[in-house]
């Protein structure tokens, strides 16, 4: 996304090349144009703007990748947390 | 089936309004089912959305002179990318709705069009295996809609591109203040009993100056963190929210200078600092729920080397603020 970029070397995104049979169904719903599809197969271009959501792993109709997916929020991690050491909900995270 | 309409009314406008503001967020939903947009046939493409009032406003404000079919789906009266990330906007609920409506008998088709970001909750296959209806997703911005439905169901690069430009920005600030209230009220007794304990045990008028002077630092902590952090997020410096929100929060700390900070001691004011840094560094961690763009493992690295020094600093502000009289 253009302007922004976030930590370098955190996101769980694994691709299995071997495995993809060019659907072009990831490069499709990646809302960061992570993956490019070209006559030569898929090619994925940068690893470190993805933010784990998940969409293309859930869509690949041979699980060829793989990522942790989950919400990218400070408040919804934190909150297990919190509720867990006062023993009672006190925080609700987000959305 | 009900017609709605693809102009806003004032009522809409003022929902709107209280919406964003946040104080009637959670219960702003229309009813799931099946909705009519200009004349649609049984030809004419069914378009699906969540059943949070501002999803549905953005979809069907967008759909001047289309005839379309809207499927609202039930997400709770949350919307499409916090409902297909926390699971109520799912391939069962696409399925369940399909059929709870008889989409089936109202057209001829089997195509759904879905809002691109609904992928994360969505998989198309197993869509098309439980009720028949073959899903595209569509344009992320509800704006792109008519051009991708004239395109036959085409989208160009830029629709599929999420954005996070300043205005977008910008509307998510006064809901970060609205959930700011409540913390902010419990925070402001505890600060007022701080700032009067000294020498004398208790002094009042040392709990009001003081607690006043303590609630500009938080309020104005609160300014770096909610409201600086969000419109300055492209051109702050480091990848780290909480890094971005020390340095937001040094521009706040800069305008306290300029107010009545500098008349304190400086224990005093070096905890007014530390707090309004501070607060602002928790806030900005906090503003990556709000981004499209940070992951969640990125989000626990930087939470593991963030609150560790924003707890320090915690205490070292209340261990300066409450000393400085016995200095
Ligand atoms: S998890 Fe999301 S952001 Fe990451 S590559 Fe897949 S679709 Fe793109
Ligand atoms: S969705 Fe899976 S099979 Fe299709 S292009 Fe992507 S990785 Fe390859």
């Amino acid at each position: 996304m253009h302007g922004y970029r976030y930590i370098e070397g955190t996101a769980t995104l694994q691709v299995d090349l071997q495995r993809c049979v060019a659907c072009g169904l990831c490069a499709e719903v990646c809302p960061h144009r992570i993956f490019a599809l070209s006559a030569e197969g898929l090619e994925v271009k940068d690893y470190d703007l993805c933010m784990e959501c998940g969409a293309c792993a859930r869509n690949c109709p041979v699980q060829a990748i793989t990522v942790s997916p989950g919400v990218g929020c400070a408040a919804a991690l934190l909150a297990p947390l919190v509720n867990r050491l006062l023993g009672r909900k006190v925080l609700s995270g987000c959305c | 089936m009900p017609q709605v309409a693809t102009a806003a009314s004032f009522r809409d406008f003022c929902g709107t309004v209280g919406a964003r503001i946040g104080i009637i967020r959670r219960k702003y939903k229309v009813a799931p089912g099946i909705y009519a947009v200009g004349t649609p046939g049984s030809e004419s493409p069914v378009l699906v959305t969540a059943n949070y009032k501002l999803s549905f406003d953005a979809l069907r404000l967008q759909l001047c002179g289309v005839d379309a079919w809207l499927l609202v789906l039930d997400t709770r009266g949350i919307n499409v990318w916090c409902a297909a990330g926390k699971g109520t906007l799912s391939t069962e609920e696409v399925i369940r709705s399909v059929e709870h409506s008889r989409l089936a008998l109202v057209v001829s088709h089997r195509e759904l069009v879905l809002p691109q970001l609904a992928a994360t909750g969505v998989t198309a296959q197993d869509v098309k295996r439980g009720c028949g209806f073959q899903v595209f997703f569509g344009p992320i911005r509800a704006a792109d809609i008519p051009t991708y439905l004239q395109q036959g169901n085409q989208c160009n690069e830029t629709m599929r591109e999420v954005t996070f430009t300043l205005p977008e920005r910008a509307v998510l600030i006064p809901v970060e203040l609205f959930l700011l209230a409540k913390p902010l009220l419990i925070t402001l007794a505890l600060m007022f009993v701080l700032s009067g304990i000294g020498p004398s045990l208790f002094s009042l008028n040392a709990a009001l100056h003081r607690g006043l002077t303590l609630l500009t630092a938080t309020l104005l902590g609160i300014f770096g963190g909610a409201v600086l952090t969000p419109l300055l997020l492209p051109w702050l410096p480091c990848r780290q929210f909480w890094i971005k929100g020390v340095l937001a929060g040094l521009a706040a700390a800069v305008i306290s200078w300029l107010l009545p900070a500098a008349r304190y001691s400086l224990p005093e004011q070096l905890a007014l600092f530390l707090w309004m840094i501070t607060l602002s560094s928790y806030l900005a961690m906090n503003f990556t729920g709000s981004t499209p763009f940070t992951s969640p493992s990125g989000v626990e690295y930087e939470m593991r080397r963030g609150i560790p020094v924003q707890i320090a600093a915690t205490c070292l502000t209340i261990v300066l603020w409450v000393g400085s009289p016995f200095f």
